[in-house]
């Protein structure tokens, strides 16, 4: 097994979960209030040095009573060692975790992609959205097990979705401008942008 | 981001005390004391929307793009256009009937995404692969990469104006398509690979026809590269596009010629070797300015490289089988499927039922030519997968395009965009 | 739909006679005219796009067959050649090109998913672009060979070569969307859509 899990047990103590090897691989579960300190610390701390992040992902098991784990597999292009972080989530509960993407400006897609296929919410992504389905897509997280595999609607009516929606969508100036300030937005803004309430303009609610 | 100021040479701000419409006067710079402010446009950018049916977007990829001018201030992808539910289907899958799966992603690689998901489920399974195996899989790969830089080459080049190399680059892609119809029986969705062997081994010919190619393909390359490489135009159109420093690519997380093409010298095939990899005498292409130019070399120089495997692959492809020697988990013959009543049963079970694989998880990433293709398998002990997760190396690329088209002009953003090298099937998935 | 003319009999004294041969020599000058220069937009999406290239590239070059130009604006096309799958995403976009061609237009769905959704008989997949907008031919193959595609201009050629200018009932009206926002009663579409041969075992609940 990868020594990064020793390291990282005696940094961050209890937040570690435990460790174990499945086909040569290195697995760490992490506390999922400790996953971005652990993630800063893996990819500045020297000796580990993980410095790219090839993958963000979900998995939800059949067995309903598993939680649904979030993957992150690491990488150090240096050392040429490999890790792979889980953070355990229960699929009835609240499915919300920090993003990384102040970390690698690579994960920002991957998070939207986990957003959009299981409903994992990550709290600072600057722009969390569905990518894949189109906004209005009402038939819920596709990739999550309680989801038929032919969808909740009928052929038609996902058909008369489909074609009712605006093919011209997209983000209006107002939203890009939105963007561009995020930064310096009070934070009750931030948090009701979170929250999905986009497209509105403070002066307009 | 930067902000321009932009003189307004006709604009009727009001109207003077004669009702007349008053005039910017034309030349403003020169006339400090006008009492008329300067018309700041920065505020009107425009957005203009690219695709997702459009020539150049190499696909159904959207492109929102605010402009100011003609420069591009934010260029927002719109995806999912082609989203088919790849991952989903993969659970309700046995292993084996993935891999036609595979074949429909990166359609323009289809080989070798079936190796791929084979490492993978191979992995996953503990299994051992045989020698000839191992080679024939390198030739599927490096035939794969060859194909794929070259309807790279083709595109991009309509896209920056010059249509004859398309032509050069699809004749040879048609006889590496002749040579993948003789060995699989179809010219794009191959699904050569099962898990632990090939579907078929090479029939007769097929070396011989490799190896002209082998020949002969050099010849089409030094072509391409005189008509492009010292080209005034295609020099003038990608060299200091879009570059990416080799610390901005880590951090896009982006892989293969986007990455080397930035000064970073990772290549799975190098660094994580699979397949015996490690046994081949190659070069791994490293660019230096990470712009479009340098991808351009990248790409045309790994075609080389990959000519020169496919040739070493052909000098040493050993005989012997190409399965393993396991009848739960390769099919038997059809003749003593037919004859034979253990035969049959195993064929019986491997139809109903699947090979099941051990409890666990295995990623395993290969070198794809748009960069490390992973499959990542759980398998909770049955016979389908209950996660099939693809790491889209196109998607992860895409996704520095904003970063790259930041501040360049439209007709600039084509280059870069064609310079990912993206296909959305895989994008998408 | 029957071919509607006003002639009765046909005779050599009638004068209709003359008139249906005029008619003939019309409807033959306009289709030949309209089918050996049809000018395709191709709209690729998937594999089939790809095999779509290698049919308009050097070897085998349908331009031999009058489709020299390829329309990339829906405006200035006759034929939507759909190339690949279409996903539900993508289906308002291709109604609206659909929308947007002039008459005369005729659509061929090339391979398996665009014609029945194919192998991906799952939640993001439209199973078959006839629930959307009218098919002329639907060339099978996934994704079909370049002669498959050309064997489908061919028929389409043949196809065309069959109407007529003076039929009652217009063959190409346009067929807008209805009140529900289908092309198709919802029924009809359900039963399109059913699943069918390799993955008939799996139920809707599955």
């Amino acid at each position: 097994m990868n020594s990064t899990v020793d390291a990282l047990r005696a940094t961050f103590g209890n937040a570690i979960g435990r460790g174990l090897e499945s086909c040569g691989d290195t697995i760490v579960y992490v506390a999922r209030e400790s996953l971005l300190d652990a993630m800063t610390w893996l990819r500045d701390t020297p000796q580990q040095g993980y410095d790219y992040l090839v993958d963000v992902t979900a998995v939800e098991y059949r067995d309903r009573e598993r939680p649904l784990e979030l993957v992150y597999q690491l990488r150090s292009l240096p050392r040429g060692a490999e890790l792979r972080v889980k953070v355990e989530l229960d699929p009835r509960g609240d499915l919300t975790v920090d993003s990384i993407v102040p970390l690698w400006r690579g994960a920002d897609w991957l998070e939207r992609e986990t957003f959009d296929m299981f409903g994992v919410s990550f709290r600072g992504h600057p722009d969390l959205r569905r990518i894949l389905m189109w906004e209005t897509y009402a038939e819920g997280y596709p990739l999550r097990k309680d989801f038929p595999l032919r969808g909740r609607f009928s052929r038609a009516e996902q058909v008369r979705q489909a074609l009712a929606a605006n093919p011209e969508a997209h983000y209006s100036m107002e939203e890009l401008s939105i963007a561009a300030a995020y930064d310096e937005l009070p934070a009750d803004m931030r948090e009701r942008l979170r929250r999905g309430e986009r497209g509105k303009l403070p002066h307009s609610e | 981001m930067s902000k321009r100021t932009v003189e307004l040479e006709l604009a009727t701000p009001g109207l003077d005390d004669r009702g007349q419409p008053v005039r910017v006067p034309l030349g403003v710079a020169d006339a400090p004391d006008s009492t008329l402010p300067e018309p700041d446009l920065a505020g009107e950018h425009m957005l203009i929307n690219l695709g997702p049916q459009h020539p150049a977007t190499h696909g159904v990829l959207r492109l929102v793009v605010e402009l100011d001018g003609e420069t591009v201030v934010r260029v927002i992808p719109h995806l999912g256009y082609l989203h088919s539910g790849f991952e989903k289907l993969g659970e309700y899958r046995h292993y084996n009937q993935i891999i036609p799966l595979t074949d429909r992603t990166d359609y323009l690689s289809p080989m070798a995404n079936n190796v791929g998901f084979a490492l993978a489920a191979e992995k996953l399974m503990g299994i051992e692969i045989t020698p000839r195996c191992t080679v024939l899989r390198v030739i599927a790969c490096e035939m794969s990469r060859i194909i794929s830089h070259m309807v790279w080459l083709g595109t991009t080049s309509i896209d920056l104006g010059a249509f004859t190399p398309f032509l050069w680059a699809f004749q040879e892609r048609e006889r590496i398509y002749n040579l993948q119809e003789m060995w699989t029986g179809a010219r794009l969705t191959t699904s050569v690979t099962r898990v632990g062997g090939m579907m078929a081994d090479i029939p007769d010919g097929f070396v011989e026809g490799l190896r002209h190619f082998t020949r002969t393909f050099p010849k089409t390359l030094a072509e391409i590269d005189r008509v492009l490489t010292r080209n005034a135009v295609w020099i003038g159109r990608t060299q200091g596009v879009g570059a990416l420093t080799a610390a901005e690519a880590i951090n896009h997380s982006l892989s293969g010629p986007m990455l080397r093409a930035s000064g970073v010298p990772y290549d799975v095939r190098k660094d994580k070797p699979y397949l015996g990899y490690e046994t081949y005498d190659f070069d791994v292409v490293v660019g230096e300015h990470g712009d479009v130019y340098d991808r351009y070399l990248v790409r045309l120089e790994e075609c080389t490289q990959a000519n020169r495997i496919l040739e070493q692959a052909l000098d040493r492809l050993p005989e012997g089988p190409i399965n393993v020697a396991d009848p739960r988990l390769i099919l038997p013959p059809k003749s003593r499927a037919m004859n034979d009543m253990e035969a049959m049963i195993y064929h019986f079970k491997q139809v109903m039922e699947g090979v099941k694989a051990p409890v666990g998880e295995a990623y395993v990433g290969i070198e794809n030519p748009k960069g490390e293709l992973g499959n990542y398998l759980v398998s909770d002990g049955t016979a389908k997968p209950v996660r099939w997760r693809i790491r889209p190396p196109s998607f992860i690329n895409l996704s520095a395009l904003p970063k790259m088209a930041e501040g360049h002009l439209l007709s600039d953003l084509i280059a870069i965009n064609a310079s990912v090298d993206i296909v959305m099937g895989e994008v998408d998935r | 739909m029957k071919r509607v003319i006003e002639t009765k009999a046909v005779s050599g004294q009638s004068p209709n006679y003359l008139l249906a041969k005029f008619q003939d020599l019309v409807d033959w000058a306009v289709n030949s005219s309209r089918a050996n220069s049809l000018w395709p937009m191709p709209f690729g999406t998937a594999c089939c796009a790809i095999e779509f290239m290698a049919t308009a590239a050097s070897r085998y070059d349908f331009a031999r067959f009058g489709m020299e130009r390829q329309a990339f604006s829906p405006r200035q096309a006759d034929v939507l050649i759909c190339a690949g799958r279409l996903p539900f995403k993508l289906a308002p976009v291709i109604r609206r090109i659909y929308d947007q061609m002039p008459q005369p237009k005729w659509v061929i769905s090339m391979g398996a998913c665009a014609s029945t959704g194919g192998i991906f008989d799952n939640y993001a997949m439209v199973q078959g672009i006839d629930t959307i907008v009218p098919v002329d031919v639907y060339v099978p193959g996934c994704p079909p060979r370049p002669e498959g595609l050309l064997y489908g201009v061919l028929l389409l050629h043949k196809k065309i070569k069959g109407e007529s200018l003076f039929d009652r009932v217009p063959r190409r009206a346009e067929q807008p969307l209805d009140e529900r926002g289908l092309r198709l009663p919802p029924e009809q579409i359900d039963e399109i859509s059913e699943p069918f041969g390799n993955s008939v075992h799996q139920f809707r609940s599955a």
